[in-house]
């Protein structure tokens, strides 16, 4: 059997997705911890043109950004299904994976600090709402009965989010507001891949809260 | 009466009365409703493309659509002007084109678009997508590199305010299409386009941005893309140009230009500070 290796980093919710994928298919694969403030030859060899993680590499070809990582594992082995299968389903799920990138993706980054703080607020909320009443609706998850790719996606409102929450003081998702987002995010650590794979909280929380900090005093 | 006009008297009445919900639920309410398929008539001559001539997204979708020889209905939308009621609700989360209908059901995002066509018409010639899955994902970063790297660097060398902003904004551009020369050696494999043989995903996605690179290159009198730099991207620039799918879609630098002009002065409007 080809060989599957992960180029990734603990706690980045990007790594994360991939390894949800991996699992939720069945795929044996071998884990490769990269340490961004020292970026190594196999990072440089393999993603040239971002130098980020993760990075999958199969049979020694990269594949690199972790979306296309996952219609990449989608397509090579189909088996558990994360994509819808008809064409127009499809495409709409795509869309939504591609909200999650551009409106969900500047959490894990966090610029809530600062000035930056207000816009960030403000963009996260009106990111919340629009998934709230445009993409999730009444659905238990974005795939419908079971989890799919849009629901991978959004993935880092599930933990990282409150995470951001705490780290910063900030409360964006307010359960009020938010009914269905929160039930997602309850039914969405319930499944069991997800809920085996899930960065332990605490240590994130000091990793996040540690970064804060350093961040902040060099401003 | 047909079922046709059956729903489209029920699609009226639901959007009528259900302003704000989003348009994708009132297609499905439509079809509940009077029992039909929700794909319904699933004919070419349904296919409609909201779009303006001078967009490079709605280029690509036209591009692809000549690719396949798919008939469309071609809906102008003024980018001068506010926006119209079509766009607002086929695309309420961006309000932005192209927006592609294929028998009333409207997906967004260009690229999007194009996967959707690739897998829908697969009966023609031209592939979009190459059909190994490695080369897929080679095809889906390079796309996303121009749309997240490339073009937002290009836009910002078009309304660029000041000299400075100008001139990070031109190496940037210049350092893009370095790298996209390099993804082209790869791609190619020797080929004359980024596909291969055929025009493909990488080919339309950079393609489609040609008359800008060309108008914009003028502002700043350079060639942004260069004979010096990129010699291969040159020569694959005249093959795409020159290619039937996309001749007439390509818009006259000249009108180009000049609607250049006036939406830079729009943009620089809305982003100038109020008093």
């Amino acid at each position: 059997m080809a060989e599957v290796k992960l180029l990734g980093t603990w706690p980045s919710p990007f790594y994360y997705r991939v390894v949800w994928v991996l699992k939720l298919k069945g795929i044996a694969y071998e884990f490769i911890e990269e340490d961004l403030n020292n970026k190594g030859p196999l990072l440089l060899q393999h993603n040239p043109v971002h130098k980020k993680i993760p990075v999958l590499i199969h049979s020694g070809k990269s594949i690199c950004e972790s979306m296309i990582i996952l219609e990449y594992i989608q397509e090579i082995w189909p088996q558990n299904s994360l994509l819808p299968a008809d064409p127009y389903d499809r495409a709409i799920a795509r869309f939504w994976i591609k909200f999650a990138e551009d409106k969900v993706n500047p959490l894990a980054f966090a610029g809530f600090y600062g000035e930056e703080q207000k816009k960030a607020i403000r963009d996260s909320l009106e990111m919340l709402e629009t998934t709230e009443e445009h993409a999730l609706r009444d659905k238990t998850f974005f795939g419908g009965d079971k989890i799919d790719l849009v629901d991978i996606a959004f993935g880092q409102l599930s933990q990282w989010l409150q995470m951001v929450e705490d780290v910063t003081n900030v409360k964006l998702l307010d359960a009020s507001k938010f009914p269905r987002l929160q039930r997602w995010i309850n039914n969405f650590k319930q499944v069991p891949i997800i809920k085996e794979n899930l960065p332990d909280y605490q240590e994130m929380f000091a990793y996040f809260k540690a970064l804060r900090v350093m961040l902040l005093s060099s401003k | 009466v047909s079922t046709q006009a059956i729903s489209d008297v029920v699609f009226i009445f639901i959007s009528a009365s259900e302003a704000g919900t989003s348009q994708h639920n009132i297609y499905i309410k439509t079809a509940q409703i009077c029992g039909c398929e929700r794909k319904g008539d699933m004919a070419e001559s349904n296919v409609k493309v909201l779009g303006t001539w001078a967009s490079p997204f709605v280029m690509r979708v036209k591009i692809a659509l000549h690719l396949k020889s798919v008939r469309y209905e071609d809906v102008e939308e003024d980018l001068l002007a506010p926006k119209s009621e079509l766009l607002l609700k086929s695309n309420p989360v961006y309000k932005k084109i192209p927006v592609f209908f294929h028998a009333h059901n409207p997906i967004c995002e260009s690229l999007i678009i194009l996967q959707y066509i690739d897998e829908v018409w697969t009966t023609s010639a031209s592939s979009i997508l190459p059909s190994d899955p490695y080369e897929r994902s080679q095809s889906r970063f390079w796309a996303a590199y121009v749309d997240d790297k490339f073009f937002p660097a290009l836009r910002r060398l078009l309304i660029g305010a000041t000299e400075e902003d100008k001139k990070a904004a031109l190496a940037e551009v210049v350092e893009g299409t370095v790298v996209l020369e390099g993804a082209f050696g790869e791609l190619s494999k020797g080929k004359a386009f980024f596909g291969g043989d055929n025009i493909g995903f990488v080919d339309i996605a950079l393609g489609s941005l040609l008359g800008w690179i060309e108008v914009i290159g003028k502002q700043c009198e350079t060639k942004l893309v260069s004979e010096a730099k990129t010699p291969r991207l040159v020569q694959w620039a005249d093959c795409f140009s020159a290619h039937e799918a996309v001749k007439d879609v390509l818009p006259d630098v000249d009108k180009l230009a000049d609607f250049g002009l006036k939406l830079r002065a729009k943009i620089l409007k809305a982003l100038a500070p109020t008093n």
